[in-house]
């Protein structure tokens, strides 16, 4: 079994997103889960320059820019000059964390390229069907609109990540074999 | 007229520190740190009035990784010096942090008492029922039967249950997080740090490399169902008869702190020598 799961949501995952009242709250949290998304990434990239796989931390470190050029693309969109203030309250994801996230616990120290864009193309889809779900459950034309215009983005998204997929070299097997391994088995 | 421009608020980003973590990645203590500054933006508390205190262990790395002050202790003793700190220096907000290990075995009776006192603190352990530093042996809230090397057959040892010594020794606030809900726990800890008294949070934090079955936490974690209570009967019943993942504040009480009063004029450091001088 690989020692990286699939990512996903937890039990709790209430089946449909609640439907943002207006265009600015719901574009508070798109930029919100661009955010997210730009931390995680962040995180991991520190995370794989401290044990020294510095090919998956740059990756990560690119990502985590996509992630920031998009939350910046949302500013601008919206004519916002700082970021947009953010409820108390947390929003209401389909999940613990925003779709766009990736679980903290999706990576592993000797990772590959491949993995991170596994997860890439993981976080990407769910933001899809994020953003399909607003589409469908949005009560207000302005809101569905630039829901309908971001899952389009998204699903580009998508379609850049399994192109960056077919680039890379696919994992042997034994990938996560470690001669030295912090946990010893026998 | 006043021409200083208000000062910009507090971002999480302000509370954290240059150093990079050196946990194992995947690691649910990560996500714990998110937490913590996340937390302390949400309740605006300039990071140089804030101390982080912890004890050993890998979750007891966290004061280096925030901007705020920290003081990384000895062994079990983290409760310890955090009292007499917050005692000294009420001003101070101030957060202990650690492990399983660090705060149920070798600080049990310090965490006893911390809950018995209620000096207003806020003590977050971060809990991946396993000794993860010192490479895998059983913690005080390891499950009996789990096997491994170290305790073939399990150790066959009941598990600590930290809730509920926590409100049965006098905690003001109980609640149970879980690391893969960063923003639902900054929001306990928020909650924890606001609340006069001593304030107990369990973080269930995932060791990936000793135990990585705890990946599974992430299907079994749910939202409490109901909210918190201020009935210590009501409150130790849900603890006793949940199934481990209910997450949320589940008490959350009205019992006084522990009296501290600041020093009208603080010592300067060369009376403090003449004070402590043999």
């Amino acid at each position: 079994m690989s020692p990286v799961p699939k990512s996903g949501g937890s039990a709790a995952t209430p089946p449909t997103p609640n439907a943002p009242g207006t265009l600015d709250e719901f574009m508070a949290q798109a930029w919100a889960m661009e955010m997210e998304a730009v931390q995680r990434y962040s995180d991991f990239a520190d995370a794989m320059e401290t044990h020294n796989n510095l090919e998956v931390a740059a990756m990560f470190r690119t990502m985590a820019q996509y992630e920031g050029k998009h939350a910046v693309q949302i500013l601008e969109e919206m004519g916002w000059t700082e970021p947009p203030r953010l409820p108390e309250a947390n929003f209401a994801w389909p999940g613990f964390e925003a779709p766009e996230t990736a679980s903290f616990d999706d990576v592993h120290y000797l990772m590959q390229p491949w993995h991170a864009l596994q997860l890439a193309l993981a976080a990407e889809e769910r933001a899809e069907r994020f953003f399909g779900e607003i589409v469908r459950v949005a009560t207000v034309e302005s809101v569905r609109s630039a829901a309908r215009e971001l899952q389009a983005e998204e699903r580009e998204h998508v379609a850049l990540v399994k192109a960056w997929i077919e680039k890379v070299v696919k994992p042997d097997p034994d990938w996560a074999n470690d001669p030295d391994p912090a946990r010893y088995t026998d | 007229m006043n021409d200083i421009a208000p000062p910009a608020a507090l971002t999480a980003a302000n509370y954290k520190s240059a150093y990079k973590p050196i946990w194992c990645p995947g690691c649910g203590d990560f996500s714990v740190l998110s937490s913590v500054t996340k937390a302390l933006a949400k309740v605006q508390v300039p990071p140089h009035e804030v101390v982080v205190v912890s004890g050993i262990g890998c979750s007891s790395r966290i004061p280096a990784y925030t901007s705020c002050y920290g003081f990384h202790g000895v062994h079990g003793r983290a409760l310890a010096a955090g009292t007499g700190l917050k005692v000294a220096r009420p001003e101070l907000t101030v957060i202990v942090a650690g492990g399983d290990g660090d705060g149920y075995s070798i600080g049990g009776n310090h965490f006893l008492h911390a809950c018995r006192r209620n000096v207003d603190l806020t003590y977050i352990v971060m809990d991946n029922h396993v000794y993860g530093m010192t490479k895998g042996q059983a913690s005080p809230t390891t499950e009996p039967d789990w096997d491994n090397k170290l305790s073939p057959g399990g150790t066959g040892i009941r598990s600590f249950h930290p809730l509920v010594i926590a409100l049965a020794s006098g905690a003001n606030f109980v609640a149970r997080a879980f690391a893969g809900d960063p923003n639902g726990t900054a929001e306990i800890i928020a909650a924890g740090i606001r609340r006069p008294g001593f304030s107990f949070i369990e973080i269930l934090s995932p060791c990936i490399t000793f135990r990585p079955e705890q990946r599974e936490w992430k299907q079994y974690a749910h939202p409490a169902p109901v909210g918190p209570t201020d009935d210590p009967a009501r409150a130790a019943r849900r603890i006793m008869t949940d199934d481990g993942f209910n997450i949320g504040i589940l008490y959350a009480g009205d019992r006084k702190p522990y009296p501290t009063q600041a020093a009208e004029h603080p010592a300067s450091p060369a009376e403090l020598e003449t004070e402590f001088e043999l």
